[in-house]
């Protein structure tokens, strides 16, 4: 199955500031199969940020193509982009992002919400399956302040699964996290990527980098490498080598 | 999202912050418990009004005679002397749309029983004139038309008279009294009216036969005013027409000469005194009215607030999919439900208020469902006025940006 899950032509994106143009991407092209695990890579400055708003569909090129699951995303609407963001792509952030004083289970229907083809039964049922999923039982009535910071991540990628999307994105995932938790997180990320998920996932660590299939490297808004990682690192593997968790 | 969510999310917010809801939503309690309060007193008063000009009869037409400026000096109308028994009888024939006339003679002087006497006024009218002024007889009888021809020193006794005359509680009926020099025998007496709108006894008067009055009193054949019924209130105006015509004729007046005549009907009384007590029910309400905008100019700020507050809620709820009219719903319908809140609460306020009133302060008070419904259009109306501009600026934020606001 070599379904071409998102394809990027050329693409160039400006920005204006003052009388400057700031050019973040200078032309960018590559493509992702179904069934990636691509980390994008790149140190500050480098496009990062931008070719994930683009990629996530919150920002549209100045120029080239953006096809995501086979939409041209450049001749979408405003209200249209936020119905591919709901059906498309399941987004998971560095800071989290849980809505305060609202539980687990709520969090996790939010984006079902906006999608007016989901009952409020199915909803539940689908929001249960993805904190399942994520390995969250038990927890569904905490709020985010009664939980830990890998609890919270998640959280967060069960609410990204929950919309059942072509592709996960995320965005320094494991940045607010310790080593451990992050190991757990990208051991949580393999799994899914085993069961035939699509993972994008911008980072700045080169280990969490070695544990996906392809790596995408920025720089000054070009790609300058976008290799295969033959042998990609286990998480779980990882997770075992580790010196046994400290209790203070 | 469904409309059901959108109720269900705003209640949750405003769950959160309920002591912030409570005090945003003052601002439109106290404007529409205020308004609910003002227009029922003022829709009380007029209703008072109502009530007490139609127990003067409802159908009663007044006919007064009227400057017609001779020499270019205007005097009282009771000075002039246009109306006549004439008059009266060219109406009765020729007027369908009247049922009963009757010419009013009435003089001021001093009643006197024995030792006691009193000032008042006396009445010369005929028997009709009693159903005119919806005037009921509690002892006794009225004089009868051959009183009225043979002018007659009969008379009947308003409750006010009664007292001063007869203090010791005797029976008046068949008693003398004078008017001035001339006796009278009290053949009746009314059930008492109490006092008019305008503070006036109703209840301090003497009725007699108007030929005894002309004739005995006050010496002239022309009458202080007609008092005539039209046959129902829908008749008045056409009453009016037939009046102005007959007496115009009867008075031989020229087509560009003035009325020496006036003619009022209850309506127009009615209509007059409500228009003073209307623009006060106007005045009172506009008041009340600037409380309910400040209440939403709160309602603005705190809208403004809580999209500032959660604007990275808001960045991320869009990252997942909601739209901008979503986003604008959202804070649309937490706007109109903390207003709709207020204006409940306001209605129970303003609707207790207005029950209190008359026995605090005994003013009568009348809740209209209008006011009730009106009060309730304009608080939604208000949260989406005073909401909208919030919600907007909301649904048009750029979800980077949100996203990353601190």
């Amino acid at each position: 199955m070599n379904n071409k899950i998102l394809e990027i032509l050329n693409v160039k994106r400006e920005f204006t500031m003052g009388t400057e143009i700031v050019r973040a991407l200078k032309g960018i092209s590559f493509e992702v199969n179904s069934g990636e695990f691509v980390t994008i890579m790149g140190s500050s400055g480098s496009g990062k940020t931008t070719l994930l708003n683009m990629l996530g569909c919150l920002d549209k090129p100045t120029d080239g193509i953006y096809m995501l699951d086979k939409v041209n995303v450049k001749e979408l609407s405003r209200d249209q982009l936020a119905k591919l963001r709901n059906t498309k792509i399941g987004f998971v952030f560095q800071a989290y992002n849980l809505l305060p004083r609202t539980t687990a289970l709520e969090n996790v229907e939010l984006p079902l919400l906006y999608n007016p083809a989901i009952g409020a039964k199915e909803r539940k049922e689908r929001a249960i399956a993805a904190l399942q999923a994520v390995k969250l039982d038990g927890r569904f009535d905490h709020t985010p302040n009664q939980l830990s910071g890998g609890q919270q991540q998640r959280v967060a990628i069960a609410r990204a699964l929950v919309n059942e999307p072509v592709m996960i994105l995320a965005d320094e995932a494991t940045g607010n996290l310790d080593t451990r938790t992050s190991y757990e997180i990208m051991s949580l990320m393999q799994d899914l990527n085993q069961n035939g998920k699509t993972i994008v996932f911008v980072t700045h660590e080169p280990d969490i980098a070695g544990f996906s299939t392809r790596t995408i490297m920025l720089r000054d808004g070009k790609v300058q490498k976008d290799s295969m990682n033959t042998n990609h690192r286990s998480a779980k593997e990882a997770l075992a080598s580790l010196p046994a968790a400290d209790d203070y | 999202m469904k409309l059901f969510n959108l109720i269900r999310l705003a209640l949750l917010a405003l769950e959160r912050n309920k002591l912030r809801a409570l005090l945003t939503m003052l601002g439109i309690i106290i404007g529409v418990g205020s308004v609910i309060t003002m227009m029922s007193i003022g829709e009380g008063s007029k209703e008072s009004i109502n009530a007490s000009l139609s127990s003067m009869g409802s159908n009663m037409i007044t006919i007064t005679p009227y400057s017609n400026e001779p020499g270019g000096a205007r005097l009282g109308g009771s000075s002039f002397k246009t109306l006549t028994f004439k008059d009266v009888e060219a109406m009765k024939k020729n007027a369908p749309d009247i049922s009963i006339i009757s010419p009013l003679a009435s003089s001021s002087g001093q009643a006197i029983n024995g030792a006691n006497n009193w000032p008042t006024n006396i009445q010369g009218v005929t028997p009709e004139y009693l159903d005119i002024r919806k005037l009921v007889i509690k002892e006794g009888i009225v004089f009868s038309e051959q009183d009225v021809r043979a002018s007659a020193k009969v008379c009947l006794l308003g409750k006010t008279v009664v007292d001063n005359l007869f203090p010791n509680g005797e029976d008046p009926i068949g008693k003398v009294i004078r008017f001035g020099k001339i006796p009278f025998q009290v053949i009746g007496v009314l059930v008492p009216k109490g006092y008019s709108n305008f503070g006036q006894d109703q209840d301090d008067l003497i009725i007699a036969p108007y030929t005894t009055i002309q004739k005995r009193i006050t010496s002239s054949i022309y009458f202080g005013s007609i008092y005539a019924s039209a046959i129902n209130e829908g008749a008045s105006d056409a009453a009016v027409n037939e009046i102005n015509s007959i007496l115009r004729e009867s008075h031989r007046l020229r087509q560009n000469q003035d009325n020496d005549f006036q003619v009022r009907t209850q309506a127009e009384l009615m209509t007059m005194m409500n228009s003073t007590s209307s623009m006060m029910t106007a005045l009172l309400t506009a008041v009340a009215s600037i409380s309910l905008v400040i209440g939403g100019i709160g309602i603005m700020n705190i809208m403004y607030v809580s999209v500032t507050e959660r604007t990275r809620e808001i960045g991320l709820r869009m990252s997942i999919g909601a739209r901008g009219i979503d986003i604008l719903l959202q804070f649309l319908i937490e706007a109109v439900m903390i207003s709709i809140t207020g204006g409940v609460i306001g209605v129970v306020i303003g609707v207790s208020a207005a029950l209190i009133v008359p026995k605090m302060l005994n003013w009568p008070t009348v809740i209209s469902e209008f006011s009730i419904v009106i009060s309730f259009v304009v608080c939604a109306v208000t949260g989406i006025f005073f909401g909208y501009y919030p919600a907007l600026k909301a649904s048009r934020l750029d979800p980077i940006e949100a996203l990353r606001y601190e």
